[in-house]
């Protein structure tokens, strides 16, 4: 089965159903110096299948609307559906795993008991807790190291075992922030190939923060550029390299024209600051 | 050329020390040793006017090494000298049938049971009271002062107290005196437990909201592991204040049995040696009960692959 085919009949035949809808979205936060706006009319539809990826300086609002969709924090106005329900209801189904920046492993769990903690917390019977944690550490080849603590894993490995802990209770939507923030750059471009061949084989909706422009357009099939002060988004772009891409695109004239583009975004939204 | 220099120094150094338990125990021999040399000089010094008064009540002459001997020998000195404490203590601990009166292992026995059930009730006092501190503010806020004043009031004044108290409810023997050991151990335990619970990385917590977790998922498979450490540093503590707490605790009850009740009848009688061997006692009781906790949180630690 050719997995580039298969995803164009999938876009092609079904109206594509919105994995995240967010309309008016504000978020204001209440800080000793007074108000934050964290937020500020945030509009942005996300189809189910999408690659999507946030973009810009800190304090732009990227994770903050990573953490409204995921329900960790609430906006101050304006409405979010994330799969047809409300972002509480999303969560209480179980609708998205969420990677932070750092592993957040727990350090007194071998690597097995790490991937068997959201199971456990859902309640999946004993095989079926066994039989996904070996599915998901093979799904990030980190078969054999069931029985390692976290401690004896390179910093790359733990933030692949929390990819596979987000990922094993097979949630329609992957939130992603910063995964690779802390990891030098040649782990990264390994774990980005492998993100993208994971994403291609699961088929799911992915929301991506980063502050690397190659990163961005190297794995998105969007890109949200945001700017801060207040949080906003200054620019969409689509970006339609094939599903199957390797690291080489990134010399490409195409992969340079979306950069450009999204550097200008990014140059645009910093002048507001100088 | 440092370099080389170090790695020549190094396996001279290693044919030096020997064995990694012998360079353990070569510091800790040399400071025993030194303590003891001081010791003696201490007892020479401070039994120095006894003995020679003794001597010129008797009118006898006496030389200089006659006195010095004689301050390592007096009946009731000051400051016995060590070797005095261990014979006292080796014929009091290996003399007499263990449940005579005057063995000091029976009296040990005694207070390590009321230090044992003390530092139990105080340990599920101190987790309990941190669980309510850390589940509600309001508590916190209320409890958290008490709890802090309850340790500022001198233990020496208290006893007394709970144990007329006590006393008046019916209750005697092991139980008022473990309550007095719980009143002392739960503090640190509540204080390391409080900190421990309130130990996770934000993210942790935020995870286990993602997976929806309940409050008791969080508490059992987040706060308690992440407070282990918190707990044994806690109950090291907790447990050598146990002992204290049941020592102090038999001060007032008149002197029935018990550590305590040997240093209360040591100090009616000018029994300096039988102090000292009682104060002997309890510092092996005391060691031997925070090697155990030392001992339970390696085995722990194991299980929860805390780095080596």
């Amino acid at each position: 089965m050719n997995p580039l085919a298969d995803a164009g009949t999938l876009a092609d035949a079904t109206p594509r159903r919105l994995a995240v809808d967010i309309s008016d979205i504000s978020l204001t936060f209440e800080t000793a110096d007074g108000e934050v706006e964290a937020l500020s009319k945030v509009n942005l539809q996300i189809a189910a299948g999408e690659f999507v990826s946030f973009i810009g300086p800190s304090g732009c609002g990227k994770t903050t609307v990573l953490r409204v969709i995921a329900d960790l924090q609430q906006p101050t106005s304006g409405t979010l559906s994330v799969n047809g329900m409300s972002a509480e209801q999303a969560r209480l189904s179980r609708a998205y795993g969420y990677v932070f920046q750092a592993p957040a492993l727990f350090p007194w769990r071998t690597i097995e008991k790490n991937l068997k903690l959201p199971l456990e917390v859902m309640g999946f019977s004993d095989s079926e807790q066994r039989e996904r944690a070996a599915r998901y550490l093979a799904l990030v080849n980190l078969s054999g190291f069931e029985r390692k603590f976290p401690w004896q894993l390179s910093g790359g490995m733990q933030q692949r075992v929390s990819i596979a802990r987000a990922l094993s209770f097979d949630p329609h939507l992957l939130l992603m922030d910063e995964p690779f923030g802390a990891l030098d750059e040649i782990v990264r471009d390994h774990l980005n190939e492998q993100l993208l061949q994971l994403w291609d084989k699961t088929a799911k909706t992915v929301l991506f923060v980063t502050h690397s422009i190659p990163e961005a357009v190297f794995l998105s099939t969007k890109i949200v550029v945001m700017s801060p002060r207040p949080g906003r988004i200054i620019d969409v772009i689509d970006c339609d390299f094939p599903r199957q891409r390797t690291l080489e695109i990134r010399e490409t004239p195409e992969f340079l024209k979306v950069a450009h583009r999204v550097r200008v975004g990014l140059r645009a939204g910093h002048a507001y600051d100088e | 050329m440092t370099n080389s220099a170090m790695a020549v120094a190094a396996p001279r150094r290693r044919a030096l020390h020997g064995h990694p338990l012998l360079d353990r125990l070569v510091p800790i021999a040399t400071i025993v040793l030194a303590l003891i040399a001081i010791w003696y000089v201490a007892a020479v010094l401070m039994n120095m006017a006894l003995v020679r008064d003794a001597f010129e009540r008797e009118e006898t002459p006496y030389t200089a090494s006659e006195l010095i001997a004689g301050t390592m020998e007096a009946e009731r000195p000051l400051l016995p000298a060590p070797h005095q404490v261990i014979a006292a203590f080796v014929d009091s601990v290996f003399g007499y049938p263990l449940n005579a009166p005057r063995s000091l292992v029976y009296h040990s026995a005694v207070t390590l049971s009321a230090t044992l059930l003390g530092f139990v009730l105080g340990a599920l006092l101190g987790i309990a009271l941190a669980l309510m501190i850390v589940h509600s503010r309001v508590l916190e806020k209320s409890l958290l002062p008490w709890i802090i004043c309850s340790q500022m009031v001198p233990i020496l004044a208290l006893a007394p107290i709970f144990i007329v108290v006590l006393g008046a409810l019916g209750l005697q023997g092991l139980l008022p005196k473990s309550i007095i050991s719980a009143y002392l151990s739960f503090f640190p335990v509540t204080i390391g437990m409080v900190k421990g619970f309130t130990s996770p990385d934000p993210m942790q917590l935020d995870l286990m909201r993602t997976w929806s977790a309940t409050p008791a998922q969080v508490l059992t498979k987040l706060r308690w592991p992440a407070a282990v450490p918190y707990l044994f540093a806690g109950l090291k503590v907790a447990i050598t204040i146990s002992l204290i707490g049941a020592i102090v605790a038999e001060l007032p009850t008149g002197g029935e049995a018990g550590i305590g009740a040997r240093l209360l009848a040591g100090s009616y009688y000018g029994q300096t040696v039988q102090i000292w061997s009682a104060l002997l006692a309890a510092a092996i009781l005391a060691s031997a009960l925070i090697g155990l906790v030392g001992l339970a949180e390696r085995v722990v630690g194991r299980q929860m692959g805390t780095r080596p």
